[in-house]
């Protein structure tokens, strides 16, 4: 991600202190995790101190200071898809990128995560791939979903 | 500003508005255990151990002095069974994170508190917050700031400031009250130097 494209998010936000979070927020869903040097620049144009900035940026789940892969799969491990066999689909999702909850792969395709309630334990086992759900998924479903991203 | 009367161990005081009931005990010259708190800076609220017992119109609660301002004709009790029983627990699970610390050690014996009671866990830093604090509101360089949250959180300095600003200064370190400060600074300049090498 260029500075260029940094300055512009943050002038939508008029370099606003206040915005911070929702600066971080754009600029982590647009290039999937946040550098070292857009943290710099949005400390410098918001004038936030820099260790306000890494304090926030480490501690919501929503912000990665690794590079993240450009598809972000989330599974549900919550009780009602555990029951459901949330395990074994993590198996074969695991089985299909080669990485554990986590991780990264090296191509930067994929980004593994597990969480604890997606909130709609009726579809489960639930997954959710860039924010598109599937659910009711079984181990032989996995391979499906995953082959539709590129 | 308005004079505010109020109590505190039996004795009468006279404050102003707008003062915590720890700086007004303060003034008085009575003497209330803090770890979080200093002067120069915005109150916190982090470490409870500064709790006292506060009756205003016959009810009593638990209070945190630090934080807690004055009021008309309330009643400040700084220890009781209850405060002492609160302090001796949270120094008993301080103790578990920075067993070392001299200061820890020293309210521990006043409190009855035991080192061992929970099982250690040592990661020294107590998060009182003093040393980012201090480099922020004081300083104003953020120097030093909090990574990550619950028990994961720990200070971290920003090297690059670290190394124009800290050599001079260090006024943060004599106020951590475990040391742990100390040695991440030295760990940081040691990376620090590791990595010009290369
Ligand atoms: S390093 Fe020391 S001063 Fe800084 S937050 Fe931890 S215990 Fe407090
Ligand atoms: S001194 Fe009051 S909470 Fe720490």
């Amino acid at each position: 991600m260029n500075l260029e494209r940094i300055d512009q998010i943050i002038d939508k936000h008029n370099a606003e202190p206040s915005s911070l979070i929702q600066v971080l927020l754009e600029i982590q869903s647009e290039n999937h995790w946040l550098p070292r040097q857009a943290l710099e620049r949005v400390s410098q144009r918001l004038e936030v101190p820099y260790t306000r900035i890494q304090h926030i940026a480490t501690f919501y789940k929503a912000f990665s200071l690794v590079p993240k892969g450009k598809h972000e799969i989330n599974i549900c491990m919550g009780t009602a898809c555990h029951v459901r066999g949330a395990p074994r689909i993590l198996d074969s999702i695991q089985d299909l990128t080669g990485i554990k909850p986590g991780e990264t792969d090296l191509d930067l395709k994929f980004s593994l995560e597990t969480v604890n309630c997606l909130g709609c334990c009726a579809l489960g086992p639930v997954v959710e791939i860039d924010g598109k759900t599937h659910g009711n998924l079984a181990p032989g479903k996995t391979a499906d979903v995953i082959k539709n991203y590129e | 500003m308005s004079q505010i009367q109020l109590q505190i161990d039996g004795k009468e005081i006279k404050a102003r508005e707008g003062m915590t009931v720890l700086e007004a005990a303060r003034e008085a010259g009575i003497y209330i255990p803090t770890l979080c708190h200093h002067e120069k800076l915005e109150p916190f609220g982090g470490c409870r151990l500064c709790l006292v017992e506060a009756t205003v119109r016959n009810r009593t609660n638990l209070v945190v002095s630090c934080v807690y301002p004055v009021q008309e004709n309330v009643v400040v009790r700084t220890r009781s069974e209850k405060v002492d029983r609160i302090r001796k627990t949270i120094l008993e699970l301080l103790l578990a994170h920075a067993p070392d610390s001299m200061v820890l050690q020293e309210l521990a014996r006043e409190y009855g508190a035991e080192p061992d009671r929970f099982e250690k866990e040592s990661s020294f830093c107590i998060h009182c917050g003093l040393c980012v604090r201090y480099c922020a509101e004081v300083k104003g360089k953020h120097a030093i700031g909090f990574i990550d949250r619950g028990i994961r959180k720990e200070i971290s300095f920003i090297p690059e400031i670290a190394a124009k600003e800290c050599a001079a200064c260090k006024e943060c370190f004599p106020l951590c009250p475990t040391s742990y400060l100390q040695s991440v600074f030295v760990l940081t300049e040691a990376l620090a130097a590791s990595t010009q090498d290369l």
